[in-house]
Parts: structure tokens; sequence; C-alpha cells
């Protein structure tokens, strides 16, 4: 029971992975598998598309806003609900709820609220933030950082309560010397509670981070790859060309861009748990 | 500082938090509202007004529209957080206690399956699945979910159980207890929390999951409920409000959970993140 679980886990990630690789180096574009040796040609073909080239870019653009709210939202919570809350279990639970709820509930709702002529834009409208107002997804030069808006109400309630267990886990002497030495509140945190919890924002960053490289359910159930590709993602394009379009070689490419992406980011983070694990 | 001054701080505080659960409830306001309203009075220009009546009507409609679905995700979604939480067990258990050549090592590959993109196997899923001629069947789906949630529950029994002292496995050994019979007698009783951690943890997650769904399982009567609501709110032809009323059907028994058990999830939530 053990060894045939971590044999299959071992297969189902590796094996996998290398036969992958091996796809993406054959010509299997067309319904009927075709091992026929082409080397790097298709990796070549995949740096010439357009549509990946602007994948890249919205990967890019979707992590740095993505990060952004859910650190910043993230943190800003976790500090308000560590100043002894009368209700911080209401408030928690209302902030990690869409953690609970999945990425395609959270599409159909955002894709409701975003829409171009209504929904934020008339709150906007209704409070004097007209300025505020724009075509959301709709807007090819903005299309990703709408995803990315749907995706951090998503996921900054969970950053937050990352944050706030490794406030939680500060021991208590060190705030009642920090207040006896004269620190104020916002002293405290500054100096002494945010330091202490870099590894949180580093933990935090590689799992938001891995969650940016494979975004795929989000554009999915929202608007697809949206207009001029504003919303396409390279899960998404990798997910078309394998299995509507049966280019499996191609989508083979995309997936090994992917998982060395995904390797670059989960290594550096592996080593530095590396301790904790071998303990 | 001034009493006066602490008081303002206090309400501004409140207001903030006040704001941000408005954020967070403002999409699942907007699911509601539009569920409880007929097809005439969900126009975008109306948009934000209330039903002049409780229209019940959309969820009497939308629910024959996926109630299979649903069924095929309790179908799926409950054997294999089970199947995928009892192999967890076994393994944390192996990992936390008989340590072995390179297990460390082996233990950390398997964690990289939490971070893994799947669109790096899912070629060689589809193909070893269709060989094994369970490509595009139930059991098929609810293998996968076993295979790929097991590095999430080993890590989840693991940490529970290196905290389990070495004397309990030692007065186990000395009552000439082996490998199973320690495991049976003495680590499963205790690892009741780890069980619903993990349960729930993998119950949320196999639930919500598309891509593997729409992937090994995408035949529209066997599908599961995150496949049948992209379905539905893909297509023009659904009225909106029948495609909220779904939505929130497909987000209830996550939501509920999350509401029943709050704290074992947020445990499981943690567990994810190895450092923190």
């Amino acid at each position: 029971m053990i060894a045939p679980s971590v044999l299959a886990v071992l297969v189902f990630i590796y094996a996998f992975i290398l036969w992958t690789g091996f796809i993406s180096l054959v010509n299997w574009n067309d319904i009927t598998p075709n091992y026929t040796w082409v080397g790097l040609q298709n990796f070549g073909r995949l740096f010439q598309t357009p549509r990946f080239l602007i994948d890249i870019r919205n990967t890019a653009v979707f992590s740095v806003f993505f990060l952004t709210q859910c650190l910043g939202i993230g943190l800003v919570l976790a500090i308000l609900l560590d100043q002894r809350i009368r209700g911080e279990a209401f408030f928690r639970t209302i902030y990690v709820l869409p953690f609970a709820i999945s990425a395609i509930v959270t599409g159909v709702a955002w894709k409701w609220l975003m829409n171009p002529s209504a929904g934020l834009n008339d709150i906007f409208d209704a409070v004097g933030l007209d300025f505020l107002q724009n075509r959301w997804y709709a807007d090819p030069n903005i299309g990703i950082i709408a995803t990315s808006i749907a995706a951090a109400w998503q996921m900054s309630g969970y950053t937050m309560a990352l944050y706030l267990a490794g406030l939680r886990g500060i021991p208590g002497e060190l705030r009642d010397a920090a207040r006896i030495d004269g620190a104020s509140g916002v002293q405290y945190y500054r100096f002494i509670a945010i330091p202490l919890i870099t590894p949180v924002t580093f933990t935090a960053m590689i799992i938001l981070g891995t969650i940016s490289l494979r975004l795929f359910d989000l554009p999915a159930a929202m608007t697809g790859s949206g207009p001029a590709f504003a919303t396409d993602t390279p899960a998404f394009f990798m997910f078309q060309t394998t299995f509507q379009q049966y280019r499996y070689s191609q989508g083979a490419a995309i997936g090994v861009i992917m998982l060395i992406f995904a390797i670059g980011l989960i290594v550096p983070y592996f080593l530095s748990v590396k301790d904790e694990i071998e303990r | 500082m001034s009493l006066a001054m602490r008081h303002t701080g206090r309400v501004v505080l409140y207001g903030v938090l006040i704001f941000f659960a408005a954020y967070y409830l403002l999409p699942v306001y907007m699911l509601v509202l539009t569920a409880f309203k007929p097809f005439d009075r969900v126009s975008v220009d109306q948009m934000w007004n209330l039903p002049t009546s409780v229209y019940l009507e959309s969820w009497t409609r939308a629910w024959p529209l996926v109630a299979p679905n649903f069924w095929n995700s309790v179908l799926i979604t409950v054997p294999a957080a089970l199947i995928s939480s009892f192999i967890g067990s076994l393994n944390g258990y192996v990992f936390a206690k008989w340590k072995f050549r390179y297990s460390n090592l082996i233990f950390m590959l398997i964690l990289f399956g939490i971070f893994l993109p799947y669109q790096g196997i899912l070629i060689p899923l589809v193909q070893v699945l269709t060989f094994v001629h369970l490509y595009g069947s139930i059991p098929g789906l609810i293998l996968v979910h076993c295979v790929f949630g097991m590095p999430i529950t080993a890590l989840i029994f693991r940490s529970y159980f290196v905290t389990i002292p070495r004397d309990m496995l030692d007065a186990g050994r000395i009552d000439g207890a082996g490998f199973f019979g320690i495991y049976w007698w003495i680590m499963l009783p205790i690892a009741a929390p780890a069980f619903a951690v993990a349960l729930i943890w993998q119950f949320t997650n196999i639930w919500n999951d598309f891509l593997l769904g729409v992937v090994v399982l995408s035949n529209p009567s066997l599908a599961p409920m995150t496949v049948a609501i992209n379905n539905i709110t893909g297509t023009f032809s659904i009225e909106w409000n029948l495609q909220m009323a779904a939505a929130i059907l497909a987000a209830a028994p996550t939501v509920l959970v999350y509401l029943l058990l709050g704290r074992l999830f947020m445990r499981g939530l943690l567990a994810g993140a190895l450092k923190g």
C-alpha cells in the first residue's frame, strides 16, 4: 500500500514529466500519434507565436498585480485583526470565505460584477469615483488586471490567514519588551513583527507565484482568451492546443516551459525549508 | 495618546475591517441577489435593484439542470477524499517515523506534486488512462485525484505524526507490534484531528477542481459540477438568474463545510504552507 502509492505518485509526476518532454521533441501535431524526432522545432515555433508571447507577458503582469494585492491586503488585514478585535472570528471567517469557493464560481460572479456597462462601474459612479470606471476584461490593455482582481479576491484572505498565523507565532514577550522600550504599535510592526514574518512573505510569494503560473480556471470561466488574447494564459493556450486542436507536441512544449518556470520557483523554496523537512 | 484619539483610531480600524468584509461579500451578494430575481429583472441596467418579490423559480429550474453533475461530483469527491486521506495517513506515518535511505529526498520529490503545473503531465495522463480504459470515467478521475492528492495529505499527516513522541512507538514495539501494528493500534487512533483536516482539505480541493475534471471527464453527462457550471455560463441560451442559482448550488457544499468546520479548514490551509 505504501510502496505502491509512493511509486504511483513518483511515476505520475516524474515519468510523466519525462514523457511530456519527449513528446515536445517529436512531431505529434495531429490526432494520430507520430513519434518522429524534430528536436526543438516545437519550441522554436512556440516562441514565434504571438499568442504565446502575449501569454508570457500576461503571466508576468498578472503575477505582479496578483501578488501585490494579496500580500498588501493580506498583511494589512492581518495586522488589523491582530489588534484584539471584537468579532475577530467573524471578520476572519468572511475574509477567508472566497478561498472555499471554486475559481469557476468566482469567475461567474466577477464576470457579472465587471460587466463593462454596469456592476462595479455603477458603484464607482454612485460614490463619485467615475475615473475608476473602465471596460475591465473587455479592454485589451487591462484585461489581465481585471482577472487579477478576481483572483486576489479569492486568495488575499488566504494570504491574510498565513500572515495572521505568523504574527500570532511571535512570542508575546517580544511585544511586551517593545512596549516597555517605548515602541509604538506602528514601530512594533515596522521594526519587529514584519521583519520576523519575512519567511511568511517568502512562502506566500512562492505559493501565489505557482498559482499565477497555473492560471486556468478563472479565465476559462470569465473570458476565455479575451479580446486580442488579453486574458489568455499559457495554461489556457496549452489546453486549447492539446485538447481542442490535437497538436499534442505543441501543447507538450507549452507544458515543458511551464514546468521549467515551476521548478525555478520551487527548488529555491524547498532548499529554504529543507531543514524543517529533515528534522 | 489621548483617549479621544484612541477612540477615533478604533472607529477607523473597525471601519476598514467592515469595508473589507463588504468587499469579500459583494460578489456573493451579487450571486444571491440575481438568483432570486425573475429573468425579466436581471438585465444589466437593473443589476443592483432588489427583487420586488422573492422569486424561487430560478432554483427549481436550475436544480434539474445541474443535479446529475452535482451527484457526479459527490461520487467523485467523497471516495477520492477518503482514499487519498487514508493513503496519506500511511505515507505520513512512514515519512515521519520510519526513516530510510533517501526518505527525505523522496518526500521532497513527492511534495513537488503540490505545486506541479498539471499541464506538464496531462498528455501522458490521458494516454495512460486511455490505455487502462479509465479515461472518461468517474473511477478514472477518482484515481487521478487520489494520486495527486497524496502529496498534500502525506504532508498533513507527516506534520502531525512527527509531533508524536518516539516513546509511544517504542512502547508499541516492546508489546510486539510491528510496522502495521503500530500504525493500526497506536498512530491511527490518535490521528483523528489530522484525518479531519486532510478530509476537509481534500473535499474542498476535489470538489472545486476544474482542470482535471475537464480533461479527464469532459463528457457532459459524467462531468463534475465545476465543468457543468462552466458549460452553462458559457452559453447565452441559459438565463442569468439560472446561471447564478446553479453557481450557488456548486459553491454550497464547500462553503457549508467551511462555515461549519472553519477551524479545521484553517489548519489545512496552514499545512499547505511549509513555513509560516
